[in-house]
Formats: structure tokens, sequence, C-alpha cells
């Protein structure tokens, strides 16, 4: 439980790391910067190491968890009439399996919204509108501004969007470029080739989840229950903050380290950890139902 | 005083049991709760009634026999004292108070509110001591040098009584924090350290056979434990358990 739990704490700061690039950064720049990591996320094999070791993470920290509880439970075959446990521990600490079956439940949601759409369904390529001067006549004469979308590739192009024919037939949608011009550039044959492959849009798929669509995101509907899901991740960022208050400091005396020197450290830093990450994760859902 | 009391009664290991409630007046601040028991024993007998049976022995707190969960806690509100040390001056008069056995599948009750603690023997047995000569060539213990520290901490373990509180209070009626006093008592001392590894792996083996559930840290037995022991011991068990897990022989 120990190791486990000390190791979904280092996932959870990297999680959060990667996460607040959501409301870090804002407007396109902030997008792209998404994306291209929700890509390095998805593709590299590295993280794909990392990502199984979470799971296996995950599911013995649930294992272990209930099977000890169902002991502890047999070893007070008969109960007490009258209990006043609330005299000597925290409710947190009498409760941390009510909490890590209601973070099970959150962790399951949570990925139904977004890891299994990621890998299962047809999610746009990232389009990145911005403002290019181009040489065209205003009707009011001079120079004018027209707004031009382009995809953005993980090679590092950018490439108009009008010039991308997406594939959705396929389980991964293919994206082709149609243009002639772009065959030196990607170094393939034909007129027709892949760019970006599995390179999604996540960041409009998040945006559209929490927010209410005041942005109108790449394709993607608005969630009409926005609110709904904003209250339910925030709930749950509390419940993870009350299972890590007990939780971090416990897994350091579960392994036996207890020292009098570093006992406070200890305790101080699981508070502050047990605080001030679910708060940044509870953050990003609220910034972006305010703003998207 | 005037007092309500819901006492467990049961008749033997094999009866359901249940509370039955009794009455008790005039009952003195400065009595101690075993006296008022006391008390109420003489008011049952006098009406014919089998008297409620009770651990006791010392009745100055260091015997560790003394039990009974009053209220939702073992030995009774207050802190660091066992149910002998604790005076009816913590009650008001007119207060109900709930009297119930320790509770734990490593406890069986034997009768009313005794319960059979020879779990903790069986564990102690299975390593909590250390092989010593005794055929005449005993060494002096002061000749062994001891860092004071060492010393003060082991002494500080060995003052557990291993009346059970700890089991008791725990939310999982884990027996960690005795078995951890035990351990560190021993594991503290260079007499001690010779056998520590076979110790710690026996004990806690023992403790898993007995039925007590797992420790998930909630210090709710450093709380009630009469002699204060403190959790900083579990964290010497867990240590001392994972060194031997990974280096012992056995």
């Amino acid at each position: 439980m120990a190791l486990t739990g000390l190791f979904l704490c280092l996932f959870l700061v990297g999680h959060l790391l990667g996460n607040l690039q959501l409301i870090a950064i804002p407007g396109v720049e902030g997008k792209r910067a998404f994306n291209e990591y929700a890509h390095f996320m998805t593709t590299n094999p590295l993280v794909k190491i990392l990502s199984y070791l979470t799971y296996i993470s995950v599911l013995f920290h649930a294992i272990d968890g209930v099977l000890i509880t169902i002991h502890n439970k047999k070893s007070r075959p008969v109960k007490y009439v009258y209990k006043n446990p609330h005299n000597n521990i925290p409710w947190y600490s009498r409760s941390m399996a009510v909490l890590g079956s209601l973070i099970l439940i959150f962790i399951v949601l949570h990925m139904s919204h977004f890891w299994w759409k990621m890998k299962h369904s047809s999610i746009p390529m990232p389009v990145h509108k911005e403002f290019i001067a181009k040489p065209q006549m205003s009707p009011y004469g001079g120079i004018q501004d027209t707004l031009v979308s382009y995809y953005y590739t993980t090679k590092g192009d950018y490439v108009p969007a009008d010039e991308v024919k997406v594939d959705y037939s396929n389980k991964k949608p293919e994206f082709y470029v149609n243009y002639q011009k772009y065959d030196e550039n990607y170094k393939a044959s034909g007129t027709e080739m892949k760019i970006g492959e599995g390179y999604k849009d996540l960041h409009s798929l998040v945006c559209a989840f929490f927010g209410q669509d005041k942005m109108k995101e790449a394709g993607i509907a608005a969630n009409s229950n926005a609110l709904v899901a904003v209250i339910i991740y925030v709930l749950s960022m509390m419940v993870l903050g009350f299972h890590l208050m007990h939780g971090f400091s416990s897994a350091f005396q579960s392994l036996g380290i207890n020292h009098r020197k570093y006992n406070k450290l200890i305790k101080v830093v699981g508070k502050a950890f047990a605080i001030i990450v679910p708060t940044l994760f509870a953050i990003i859902p609220i910034v972006i139902y305010l703003t998207r | 005083m005037k007092l309500t009391l819901k006492v467990w009664r049961q008749k033997n290991s094999d009866d359901k049991g249940k509370i039955e409630t009794y009455n008790v007046d005039n009952i003195s601040e400065h009595m101690s709760f075993l006296e008022m028991m006391d008390v109420l024993n003489e008011q049952l007998i006098a009406e014919g009634k089998e008297p409620v049976a009770f651990d006791h022995d010392c009745r100055e707190g260091i015997c560790g026999m003394c039990s009974m969960f009053i209220n939702g806690e073992p030995h009774g509100p207050g802190k660091g004292i066992t149910t002998c040390q604790l005076h009816m001056r913590s009650f008001n008069d007119g207060d109900t108070i709930y009297i119930e056995p320790f509770r734990s599948r490593g406890f069986p009750v034997i009768k009313d509110l005794i319960v059979d603690r020879s779990a903790f023997d069986r564990i102690q047995q299975a390593g909590g001591y250390i092989s010593i000569n005794t055929s005449g060539n005993t060494i002096d213990a002061n000749a062994t040098p001891i860092p004071k520290d060492d010393a003060d901490k082991a002494f500080d373990a060995a003052t557990c009584i291993g009346c059970g509180a700890c089991v008791a209070t725990c939310k999982n009626s884990s027996a960690m924090l005795f078995i951890s006093a035990k351990v560190s008592q021993l594991a503290l001392l260079p007499q001690g350290k010779v056998e520590a590894k076979e110790r710690v792996l026996a004990m806690v083996e023992q403790m898993d056979k007995e039925g007590f559930g797992n420790c998930s840290n909630t210090g709710a037995c450093e709380v009630e434990c009469p002699k204060g022991i403190s959790l900083e011991n579990i964290a010497r068990l867990n240590r001392e358990f994972l060194d031997a897990s990974i280096t012992s022989d056995k």
C-alpha cells in the first residue's frame, strides 16, 4: 500500500504539471503546447511503460486495500455498542477505504471522459486559427488581415486546414494532405500522405467538456452538463485531498521511516501536498468553465 | 452520585450476550471505577443476582489486568490511565455509562467483561525474549555499555503492560502497538539484537495467526495507551520486519 501509494503521489505531480498547461498558457500557444504534450504522452514508449506501471499501481492499491479492509472488518466480529472514535483520530484516517473507493469510481469516470475518447473515438485534428497578413485588397482599400485555419502537425509544420482531408472510416482517423506542394516537405510519395497520425485535439475536448463552448471548439459538441462535471471533479479532488491527508505520512510510517528529526517535515509536507495538489487539480475545470 | 450503567452481560464464550441496565446510587466521586463496579456487584449479590465478572489485580495501574471499554474508549475517558486509575469524578451525577469488554477476534469473551488475552502471551512466547546463559556465568548487565538514548527508548517501550487497550480501540483491532513495544524494547539493546531478525518474524507471524487486524496508522492506539507507547515503535517494528524479511535466512 505504501509503495504504490507513494508512486501514485508521484504520478499525481506529473499529471498535474501536464494538466496545468491547460490554463497556464493562454490562447493558441497553450492549445498547441497541451496538444503536443498529449501527443507525446500517448506515443512515447517510456511514457507507455510508466502508464502501465501506474495502471498496475492503481489496481494493486485498490485490490490490496479491499482485501486488507475485509480482513480488518473480520478482526472484530462483535462490534461495540458504543464507540467514541472521533475522540482520538480524525474521521478521514478512519475512512480511507470509503475515500479510496470514491477515488476509484472517479478514476473510472475520468478515464471514460478523456482516456477512452482519446483512444477509441475520432477526435478532430487540432486546428489553430491565427491571423496572418495576406496581401489581399480590402474593399476599403489597403492590405487586410484574414483569418486562416491551419493544422499544426507533429512534424512541426503548418498545413492550411482546407488542404487536408480527414478519413474517419478507420478506428484511428487518418489525415491526408491533398495539396501537391506539400510533397517535398513531407517526403512522401503521392499526393495524399499522413500528417501526424493519432495527433488529436485533446485540448478542445477538455474545453468542450468543462466549458460552455464560448470559444466554439473545433467541431466538438459542448457538454450540456458542464456545471455538473465541474462539481463532480471538484468534489472528487476534495475526496482525494482527505485521502492524501492521511495517506501521505502514513506511507512513510508503514515503510518504517519515522525519525524525530524528520517526522515534522513529513507531516507538514504531507498536509501541504494533500491541500495543494488537489486544489490545483480542482482549479483547472473551474477556470475552463468560467473562461471557455 | 446516581448513575445508570449499561453493562455487557454474557454467561460464557458460547452465549450471545447483551447489554443490561443497572442503576447505582451513593457513588462517591473519590471512588475508582473498579470500586464503583464493586458497589454494583454487592448490590447485585444482595438482590440474589449474578455479579458482573471483570478483570482486575494490582489496582495501581501497573499490572495491565483491568480492561473494560467505557463510554466508547478503553480504560474510559482520560489519558495515560488504566481503568483502576479512573475515578468517578470523571463522570457527572445522572450520567449513563456504557461498559463493554475489549472487542477483537484475538480477544474472545470468557464471561461478561472478561476477555481471554492469552493471545498476547503466545505472541510473547513466539519471540519476545532473549536467550541468555543462566548457568552461573550471567554477565552483569551494567558491563555492557548502552547509549543513554537507546536505553531510554527501550525503557519507554518496556513500560507496555500488555493490557490490550491498543487492540480494543483500533478500528482494525490491530495489535501492532503491543508487538512493536515488545520488539523495540529488545531490538534497541545489544542483548536483544542477537535474535532480532527471528524475533520480529516469529512475533508478527504469531500476531497474524491470532486473528488481529492490520495497522492503518490511524494512531488511535497511541492516544489510548495508558503507558503512552509511541507510534515510533510501530515504525521500528516495520523497519525490523522489512529488514528481516529481506535479509533473514528464514
